[in-house]
């Protein structure tokens, strides 16, 4: 049952995506309904099964490790599924209005979107570093897509861009998965662990793989491409783009880590990945500051936020993995709202230049709104999931005594609360805010809805923690128990 | 030197060949070409390193340099497409921080 339905939450939105590429145009909005509404009640069985019984194992077509392709369901990566569906289905909301089915623009997005959507599904549940070269490949790949659906020139060059230097990191990762094969004779995250001697190669063959996975997911120094994919796509693309592909590597890293390599003595690299994360968040805020487009501070903030997640490796503790576990469904979700609402906003007034929104809130109030609210979270201000996040992590430094990094994350919060209300200034109090706003027009409501309910979900993400805290304690790495 | 040593070399005298043709053309045809050539680099070095199972050539290696070389071609396949694309709106085929406009759209 669990396998079937596993199965499925890949396959359907794979099946959805090949049905909407070769049928007819009227059928488009039966195949996105198919891939993506059904989700959420599927992932109903898995989750039973790891409340259940902790872990799943699947050797799919009963082809086992090496050559077949083995899916391994534990509660992070149940989580990331959950998060996957959710932000997606809420995203595509969104969608809905921005690539309404009928038109041409519609018939190229989203066969792209539901393979991303896949692929990310399949992504998480891979147990073998091969299989996740490939489903890593498929994401990338229709990523980048996505980014140039619409053929805007800054798009198709920020794509282009994308597109290189993914090519490289997966050239990277794949030698390292060649590397780490010839060691140890297994391709399989989970059971490599006792075989992987830290020798000369497969230290190499670690790094090849995780600086693969650092380009990808734009961690400073290798962020340059990350701001002009993120600012310049279709807003629910930004949107998806900022809140999961780019995490969804940062996943990878943690498995490599705590995981495959959990018996390694990693004390010295995990101080390096600190740095980076330290240098991303400063960086990033700073960039945030100075940048005069709206999507271009957004984009630049989720450079500074994904270097909170790799606080995670100088912390390694149990505390610290909840904190960034929490971060990564908190920031999501603000960070798809205020995609989405920038979106909003660029179509209604037709620039998302900061100088051009004063006054703003007064013709799009719910849109405004719904910026402020993930913003919000973004700070880390009470009650809201960054928040919690952030506080995690503090107590998680605390505890380590390390006033290091406790000093910059609450840095990266006033940095963060810098940059989102010098937006909300000059949105609400410029001195211009009552003229030549006339003429916006308004956005479709239900695509300010979506913005609005993701945002209200990084809020809540405040209240509810506690299953979702008892669902990452549940699946805390081997290392990192207490 | 033996056999493999002589494939490792090539490999890695090609993948410098990579790198810096990546980083020094500026036309985009150029760049892809030069990923490939890393490719086959790291392509190269892993059929060479692949030690023989039970006196047969192991399969795993080739399984993953074939499906290597698939996602590669469509990869490049898909960079040709984007860069014929961006030729017909901006009238080159090139990533200039130059030619970067100030885009307000």
């Amino acid at each position: 049952m669990t396998t079937e339905a596993l199965a499925l939450i890949v396959f359907l939105p794979l099946l959805a995506a090949a049905g909407a590429v070769v049928l007819p145009k009227a059928w488009l909005a039966l195949m996105i309904r198919i891939g993506l509404l059904p989700l959420p009640v599927l992932l109903l069985i898995p989750t039973l099964e790891v409340a259940h019984n902790g872990a799943y194992r699947v050797a799919l077509a009963g082809h086992d490790s090496p050559l077949g392709i083995a899916w391994q369901l534990d509660p992070l990566s149940l989580l990331m599924l959950w998060l996957n569906v959710g932000m997606t289905l809420l995203v595509s909301l969104h969608a809905g209005f921005s690539f309404r089915p009928g038109s041409d623009r519609a018939q190229r997005f989203w066969p792209l979107w539901l393979l991303l959507f896949a692929g990310m599904n399949a992504l998480v549940l891979s147990a073998d570093l091969f299989n996740i070269y490939v489903t890593l490949e498929l994401v990338t790949l229709t990523a980048i897509g996505l980014i140039a659906v619409e053929g805007k020139p800054a798009a198709l060059r920020a794509a282009m861009r994308y597109l290189l230097l993914a090519l490289m990191a997966s050239l990277l990762y794949l030698l390292g998965v060649g590397l780490i094969y010839g060691e140890t004779g297994v391709l399989d995250l989970y059971m490599m662990t006792d075989r992987l001697e830290p020798g000369w190669l497969a230290i190499t063959a670690m790094a090849l793989m995780i600086v693969g996975l650092l380009i990808k997911a734009a961690i400073f120094p290798l962020h340059a491409w990350l701001p002009a994919a993120h600012g310049n796509a279709p807003g629910p693309v930004s949107a998806i783009l900022s809140a999961m592909v780019v995490k969804v590597s940062i996943y990878l890293i943690w498995r490599l880590w705590f995981w495959s390599a959990s018996e390694w003595n990693l004390d010295t690299a995990a101080q390096l990945m600190g740095v980076l994360g330290g240098l991303a968040i400063i960086y990033g805020s700073l960039a945030a500051l100075v940048q005069p487009r709206l999507k271009m501070i957004i984009a630049y903030s989720t450079v500074a936020q994904l270097g909170y997640l790799l606080l995670l490796f100088p912390l390694a503790s149990a505390l610290a993995f909840q904190a960034a576990s929490y971060h990564l469904i908190s920031h999501g979700m603000a960070k798809a709202a205020m995609f989405l609402a920038a979106a909003n906003i660029l179509k209604s007034v037709g620039t998302d230049r900061l100088s051009r929104l004063a006054g703003i809130d007064q013709r799009l109030p719910l849109d405004v709104f719904a910026l402020a609210l993930g913003g919000v979270s973004i700070m880390g201000l009470p009650p809201s999931g960054g928040f919690l996040a952030k506080w995690l992590f503090l107590e998680a430094a605390w505890q380590a005594k390390a006033w290091g990094w406790l000093i910059l994350v609450v840095l990266g919060g006033l940095l963060a609360a810098a940059y989102l209300f010098r937006v909300l200034a000059v949105i609400c109090l410029h001195p211009r805010r009552h003229g030549g706003q006339a003429s916006v027009r308004r956005a479709p409501n239900l695509a300010s809805v979506a913005a609005l309910l993701l945002a209200l979900g990084a809020i809540v993400a405040g209240f509810t923690s506690a299953p979702i805290l008892d669902l990452v304690e549940a699946g805390l790495p081997p290392g990192l128990q207490p | 030197m033996d056999s493999s040593t002589l494939y490792v070399l090539a490999a890695a005298v090609l993948f410098g060949v990579g790198v810096y043709g990546l980083i020094v053309s500026a036309h985009l045809m150029r760049k892809l070409f030069a990923v490939n050539i890393m490719g086959s680099a790291i392509f190269l070095l892993l059929v060479a390193t692949a030690g023989p199972v039970a006196g047969h050539p192991d399969p795993v290696p080739q399984a993953l340099v074939l499906t290597g070389i698939v996602i590669a071609v469509s990869a490049t396949a898909f960079g040709l497409a984007l860069m014929v694309r961006l030729g017909q709106e901006t009238g080159r085929a090139t990533l200039g921080i130059q030619d970067e406009p100030e885009n307000d759209d």
